[in-house]
């Protein structure tokens, strides 16, 4: 699931085949089992794709276009930390806009980038389902809203340490 | 028997530290030697209260809030455990006037009950709508859904009863119940407090659609951006399949009905019935053309009925107190109530369940209070990222899917987003074009291409504006597009952007083309 704190650590074989196997029966196995693998690794390898297709019986352009289509499924390591700020209506209207510059200040990565040392991935998220909360932002999983300034630096310093 | 305290486990009163005040009020027990049971209740929907703790007395439940962490102390030391006084005290919270005032029907539990109990769901009267549908005949069950007028609340409105009797009526090996629950519209969360809240419901309400149209499988398909409601849900359908709720003899009928959850993976267009059955199927979430209906082709080519989380929860308390009942509710041919949502720039954020035909100006001024910076309401779009903007002029609107329609708006999922006058309006157009872009599954050329050539057709207008030019031409161009993509579009993502666009255009010109005069003062004194 989105954000579930994860490693992100290389590929491994065995474990892969593993969640493949816990899923290759169910219907439509495909972003259950992408998900896992999410969980599992922090991202999904070019390299999983070839057993994946296999498994599926699919081809390995399908399974490269359903990676490809969501924006849940990363390709290449997150930050340590990964930081998402809601950047939809409600939490524009109470004031989340500003916000977005003073996250890219303090964490020193601009918007839908990760930091050079690999420590915090920024980017925005349409929606946490926080809009009578606004503005509000989820970081590592945990979600936090009302923010004002002065709260988003104190989420920030803690979980960018 | 230890002492009862709910301190909400909903989404929207942990992002303000709703977990931090449980631990803290934990120990504090503890300490005092105590025994106390904290329930994670859901979120009674006043979240401008939250978090808001509750004791259990011999006067009823005692409330508090908004409680932060810090404040535990102080209220424990003032008498928490027996419902003592504080400055945060509101007393007991169904007398709070944002309470009162409201129908519940669909969240008449939401906030009350344990949503991880399913005993606690059977004591409160769970169960009793599809004790009740299992004693009628799958005819009749879908005839008492027609009489009652629901109408499918994920947006566009279509009954519920004349979906269900297709897919009924449709001969099949298999059939499927599917409940949308990709709520992605920003301004919108009552399906998140619905499912962390009081999951059971929607259980029910899925058991029942399946047993009424012959479906012995459903799936539950929830967004992934809500964590905690994909586990309410995941631990419902385990507690329900525990009582014979689910499975193969269901509440000892002989019928058979399961379910499973399934998480999205960041997709706005799986909203979209057609992109969701896609992505169900373990595929790109890509819109599928219309025929064949999903009621007659669905998911893996079988009869499926597809319906909002709302729509599906509202449909227990319709076989438990009759059709009729819900009926009489509302205004035209909206029948029932609606949880409205009110977000945004708003004092009184929070979810207010009312009968259809309430106006738009008592909803956000009256129950909203307005404005939470103080300033005037400026704008509010109604019915999320797709909704028009309604000006303060138009909010003797009635809220009923006719009324808005009259007016080139719509009330989608029931979302309301303030805006104070600080707002900027051609920004506000530029963002629902830009959103589009982002999120169209690329497969019709109105939308993919349209909403990228709208991007830049604003960002010319704003160019404009910013050198004092008129922008007439530019202005003619987007209303074209606007035309192209709403008439030419393959679904709602591509066909409902130019709401949002040309109700902004239309109501606030003036944020548009600067050639005759200045930016209002609002946004003059935002810049």
């Amino acid at each position: 699931m989105l954000d579930r704190p994860a490693r992100s650590t290389p590929f491994d074989e065995t474990q892969l085949a593993r969640i493949i196997a816990d899923h290759g029966s169910r219907e439509g196995a495909l972003l259950p089992i992408l998900h896992d693998a999410m969980a599992e690794f922090g991202w999904i390898d070019d390299a999983m794709v070839p057993p994946i297709a296999e498994a599926l019986n699919l081809s390995r352009a399908e399974v490269h276009g359903v990676l490809t289509f969501y924006h849940d499924f990363r390709r290449a390591p997150a930050g340590r930390t990964v930081v998402k700020l809601c950047a939809a209506e409600a939490c524009q209207a109470a004031g989340g806009r500003s916000l977005v510059g003073r996250a890219e200040e303090r964490l020193g990565t601009p918007m839908g980038t990760t930091d050079g040392e690999g420590a915090v991935t920024l980017e925005p998220v349409y929606c946490l389902g926080l809009c009578s909360m606004a503005p509000a932002a989820m970081v590592d999983g945990r979600i936090h809203g009302r923010l004002t300034p002065e709260r988003l630096d104190a989420v920030l310093s803690e979980a960018v340490r | 028997m230890s002492l009862r305290i709910f301190v909400p486990g909903d989404a929207a009163a942990v992002s303000v530290g709703a977990d931090e005040i449980a631990d803290r009020l934990a120990a504090s027990a503890r300490e005092r030697g105590l025994s106390v049971e904290i329930v994670r209740n859901g979120s009674r929907g006043a979240h401008f209260l939250e978090p808001l703790l509750e004791v259990e007395t011999s006067k009823g439940r005692i409330g508090y809030g908004p409680v932060a962490p810090r404040d535990v102390d102080g209220l424990v030391e003032a008498g928490f455990f027996e419902g003592g006084d504080h400055a945060l005290r509101i007393g007991r919270p169904e007398e709070h006037p944002f309470l009162k005032n409201q129908t519940r029907s669909t969240f008449a539990f939401c906030g009350v009950v344990d949503p991880r109990s399913e005993s606690d769901y059977a004591a409160h009267g769970g169960w009793l709508g599809l004790k009740a549908a299992l004693a009628q005949s799958q005819e009749d069950r879908v005839k008492t859904v027609s009489a009652s007028g629901l109408r499918g609340r994920g947006g566009a409105g279509f009954p519920t009863g004349i979906k269900w009797d297709t897919v009924r009526r449709a001969e099949a090996d298999r059939k499927y119940i599917v409940c949308n629950a990709d709520e992605g519209d920003s301004g919108t969360f009552a399906d998140r407090m619905l499912m962390e809240g009081d999951p059971f419901r929607l259980v029910e309400g899925m058991a029942i659609a399946g047993i009424s149209v012959g479906a012995t499988f459903g799936y539950v398909y929830i967004r992934s951006e809500y964590p905690h409601a994909v586990a309410a849900m995941e631990r419902a359908v385990e507690g329900a399949r525990l009582a014979g709720w689910l499975g193969t003899d269901i509440g000892g009928s002989g019928l058979a009905f399961d379910m499973e959850v399934r998480v999205g993976a960041g997709a706005y267009v799986c909203g979209e019935e057609t992109s969701l059955l896609n992505s169900l199927e373990g595929k790109r979430g890509i819109v599928r053309a219309k025929p064949p209906l999903p009621a007659i082709h669905g998911l893996f080519g079988r009869p499926t009925a597809v319906n909002n989380v709302l729509s599906l929860a509202a449909v227990p308390a319709i076989f438990s107190e009759g059709p009729e009942a819900y009926e009489r509710l509302g205004l035209g041919r909206s029948r029932g109530t609606m949880p409205v949502q009110l977000a945004g720039n708003v004092r009184f954020g929070g979810l207010y369940e009312v009968p259809f035909g309430i106006t738009l100006g008592e909803l956000v001024n009256e129950i909203g209070g307005g404005t939470a910076s103080g300033r005037p309401v400026r704008a509010v779009q109604v019915g999320g990222p797709l909704g028009a903007y309604f000006p303060p002029h138009l909010f003797d609107t009635p809220f009923d899917y006719e009324e808005f329609t009259k007016r080139d708006g719509l009330i989608g999922h029931g979302g309301i987003t303030v805006f104070d006058d600080t707002v900027d309006m051609a920004h506000m157009a530029r963002f629902a074009m830009e959103f589009c872009s982002v999120e169209s599954c690329g497969k019709c050329t109105p939308c993919r291409i349209g909403a990228v050539r709208g991007v830049e057709t604003v960002d010319r207008i704003l160019a404009a504006r910013e050198e004092g030019r008129a922008a007439k031409a530019e202005l003619t161009l987007l209303a074209d597009l606007c035309d192209t993509m709403k008439f030419g579009s393959l679904c709602a993502l591509g066909g409902f952007t130019p709401y949002p666009v040309m109700s902004a255009m239309t109501h606030f010109p003036e944020d548009f083309d600067l050639s005759a005069g200045r930016l209002p003062a609002g946004l003059q004194a935002a810049e």
